[in-house]
Formats: structure tokens, sequence, C-alpha cells
């Protein structure tokens, strides 16, 4: 059963048409990785899918219904957007783990946290390290479990491994795989080989469409 | 107590300064010596003009007029404002929205001032308050407008990402409003830990030189003090408030950077 579909969408962006016509369905519980060269439309596709773009022409229906009728936090809660170099917020890592909470006007669940945390192999204690004090791949660990303390129906990853050194990759790309397991959603965007080795539904962009 | 004197020909003693200004504008090549000769011939027709204007309101002492007066400076203050707003897409709404920030922290401070009993509803009275309020909120409303498009443009990603988790418009922007705001306050505060220390004000080293007990003239300071911490952060959170949404399309998304 499709989650997701794309008809007939196009996007253009300052007189630039970057994708003319594009048509996409998800299955609920697929794992889709989508390449394609540097300026092929993929991380545009998914700021689309996410609603941080707005189709110029088209429609993006998810679970039934046209993306512009949600209520669009509640619409980018179910459809979580995770950045290529993320940017952590406040002070510390709880300030960030914090946000999911806040945004929902929920308390702070530290037990909750800790399992995300232990999923991809940081310590409790790394609540309170400063932002400043992390690595690129610590970054990036954080700001995945930001996106799924409160689980979303499609997780979109946009090249979220690249750039990390070999132990936070594992880790990610380990998280991931598990993420699939547990039947979440995923559309991945990727140039990473080990990552398009093992894909099982393979999407290649070019020019803003998909050529296969 | 002998009054000051300033008399046509002590004003063209004193044009000497200017001269000093241009001099050193020549010998070190500033290329500002049309500028100031720009701004003293407006400054001269402009103090010219609203000196006569308000000898003759003062006259009159009619209250229509005076409120006419005070609103012209609430309308001209909020022009001079809008257009420190480097996010202004010279929407009429956009205006209206910093007339508002600008009549509200006006008109309540000055009612709270008149309430207190410490201003008599006079225009010679009402109208340089006025100005002095708003002249003060103008900046406050500037600063925070500046403040805000930095900071838009700074933490663009940071905003991005607080949208994409699923944030409303104003709680990914919370923590730029709150710090706009403070910037705009900042001046007024810092003002006021060195009122008397570092500087004398304008409205207390008038009252001293119009021959005024300076124990009387610090109340005054003290009530201007007061009045200019409520007007600029009143200024501040409405101005600030309104325009943080303009950074964001209907869609909820952050709207492209110039």
């Amino acid at each position: 059963m499709a989650i997701l579909t794309l008809t007939h969408v196009s996007y253009l962006a300052n007189q630039q048409l970057i994708i003319p016509d594009l048509n996409l369905t998800v299955a609920a519980n697929d794992f889709l990785t989508i390449t394609g060269p540097s300026g092929s439309g993929k991380s545009t596709l998914l700021k689309l899918i996410a609603s941080l773009a707005t189709p110029s022409s088209g429609e993006i229906i998810f679970a039934g219904k046209n993306q512009r009728d949600y209520n669009l936090p509640k619409y980018r809660q179910q459809v979580s957007y995770c950045f290529q170099q993320p940017t952590l917020f406040g002070q510390t890592v709880r300030d960030n783990l914090q946000f999911p909470f806040q945004i929902r006007n929920q308390t702070f669940d530290q037990g909750r946290v800790t399992n995300y945390l232990e999923l991809v192999d940081l310590p409790v204690a790394f609540l309170d390290k400063k932002i400043t004090d992390l690595s690129g791949g610590e970054r990036q660990r954080v700001a995945l479990i930001r996106n799924l303390i409160f689980p979303p129906t499609i997780l979109l990853l946009d090249e979220v491994t690249a750039g990390l050194d070999r132990r936070s990759k594992e880790i990610v790309q380990d998280l991931i795989r598990q993420l699939s397991k547990n039947k979440l959603t995923l559309i991945q965007v990727t140039h990473d080989s080990d990552e398009l080795r093992i894909a099982e539904n393979l999407l290649q962009m070019q020019a803003g469409g998909i050529i296969k | 107590m002998k009054q000051l004197v300033v008399n046509n020909a002590s004003l063209a003693l004193a044009f000497m300064l200017v001269l000093v200004a241009m001099i050193i504008s020549t010998k070190e090549k500033l290329h500002l010596a049309k500028d100031i000769i720009y701004s003293i011939i407006r400054a001269v027709i402009q103090l010219t003009i609203i000196g006569y204007v308000l000898k003759y309101i003062f006259q009159l002492n009619n209250a229509w007029l005076t409120i006419l007066m005070c609103l012209l400076i609430v309308v001209n203050a909020s022009w001079n404002a809008y257009k420190r707003n480097p996010n202004a897409h010279h929407h009429f709404r956009e205006y209206l929205e910093t007339f508002l920030a600008l009549f509200i922290s006006t008109f309540v401070t000055l009612g709270l001032i008149i309430l207190s009993g410490s201003l008599k509803l006079i225009p010679s009275q009402i109208i340089p308050i006025t100005g002095m309020i708003a002249g003060n909120s103008m900046v406050a409303v500037g600063l925070c407008y500046r403040a805000l498009n930095s900071q838009f443009r700074d933490q663009r990603q940071q905003i991005l990402e607080k949208l994409a988790l699923g944030a409303e418009i104003k709680t990914a922007s919370l923590p730029i409003l709150r710090e706009s705001i403070k910037t705009a306050m900042q001046p007024t505060i810092d003002q006021a830990k060195t009122v008397g220390l570092v500087n004398l004000p304008g409205m207390m080293s008038g009252l001293i030189f119009a021959g005024v007990d300076p124990v009387r003239a610090i109340r005054y300071q003290i009530l201007i003090t007061f009045m200019l911490l409520s007007t600029t952060s009143l200024g501040a959170i409405i101005a600030g408030y309104q325009a943080y949404r303009h950074y964001f399309n209907s869609q909820q998304q952050l709207t492209e950077s110039d």
C-alpha cells in the first residue's frame, strides 16, 4: 500500500527548473535509496516531500491526504527530514533532545532518550555535553536521534553518512538497517558505494527526473 | 539666576565648530564636507521651522492640534523605523505594523506618565515628551529589525532544522526573537546604568540650563529613564513579534534570503 505518492511534481527556483515532472510512489515500510550526480534534484526532492519547499505544480499525497491539507508542523513530525550536515542548537546535547518534547508540549523523558542514545552508542552522560565539544560523527548521531525520539512515519535521510568517520558511519548505517527491519519507511539519498551496493530499492536521478 | 542666552551672533560664532569638522574632513580626505554642509543646512532649516511651529502650537494651546502634532511625530518615527528594516517588502501592512508598535509604545508610556501626574496636559509638555518617547522607540524598533535580519541570516540552518523537526514558526524563531528584543533594549539599559556618571542627559541638562535646582532636575531624569525602558521594551516586543513572521511564507517555510 502506497504511503506516499508524488504526481507530476515540478519545482522551479530562481527561474531554474530543478524538477520538471516527477512521479513517484513509495510503499509503506519501503526502504528507498536515491542516487545521482550533484544538482540532479535529490535533496530538493526530499525537501519537497518534507514540505520544506513547495512544488510549483503537481501533488504530494501522504497517507491518502494532500500535503497542503495537513497542519504542516504536524506533517513534518510524521515525515521527518535529517540533514547532511546538521546544526545542533542551544548549549548542550540535552537542549537538542529536549526540543522534540518541547514542540509536542510533553515533559522530557530521560529514560526514553537514554535508550536512543544507546542505540547510537552514546552514553547518557552525553546529555550534558556541550555541543561545541562534539565531533562531526557525534553531532550527526545526536541529530539523527532528535528525529527519532518520536518515531516518524517516513524518515528522509539526506546523505547522513557523508563525511563521517568510519565508526560513526558504521553506527549510523547499523541504526538505519535496524529502522528498516522495524518497518519504518525510509528514503535515503546517498553517494556511498557500500550503501548503494546493498540498496534493495534503488532510484537514479538525473536533471530532476528519475531515470531508473 | 542667570539664564542661558543664545543670540544670532553667538550662533554664527559657534559655526566655527562646524568649520573644525570640515577642516578635519578635508585634511584627512574623508570626503565628508558635502555631507556636513547638507546635514547642517537641513538641521538649521528643520529646527527653525519646528521652533516656529511649536511656538504657534504652544500659544494656541488647542487639544486637537496637540494630538495631531503627536500623531505626526509617531507617523514620522514609524516611517523612519520601517525604513531601517532590511526585510521590508514595501507592503503597506508592514508599515502599519511598525506604526502599531510605535503608537502603542508611545501612547501607553505617555498615558502612564500623565496618570502619574508628572505631566500637565499642555502642548509645551506633551509634545516634547512625545518626541522623546517616539524617538527612542524608533531607535529600539530599528535595532530590533536589524538584529532579526542578521540572526535570520546567520541562523538559517538552525531554523530550517527546527521546522524540519515539526516546530511551529514561532517556536523555531523564539531564541532569535528574544535575542533581537534584547539587542533593541540593551542601549537603554546601558544608558540607565551610566546616567549621571558618564553623561548628563538632555532633559536634565536642559532643566539645569534653565535654572532648575539639579535635585529637582534628577527627578525628571529618573522619570525619563523609566519612560524609556517602557517604550523601548514595548516597541521592540510588538515590532519583533510582528516582523519575524515575514521571514516565512504561507507554507511555514523560510523565504529565500537575498
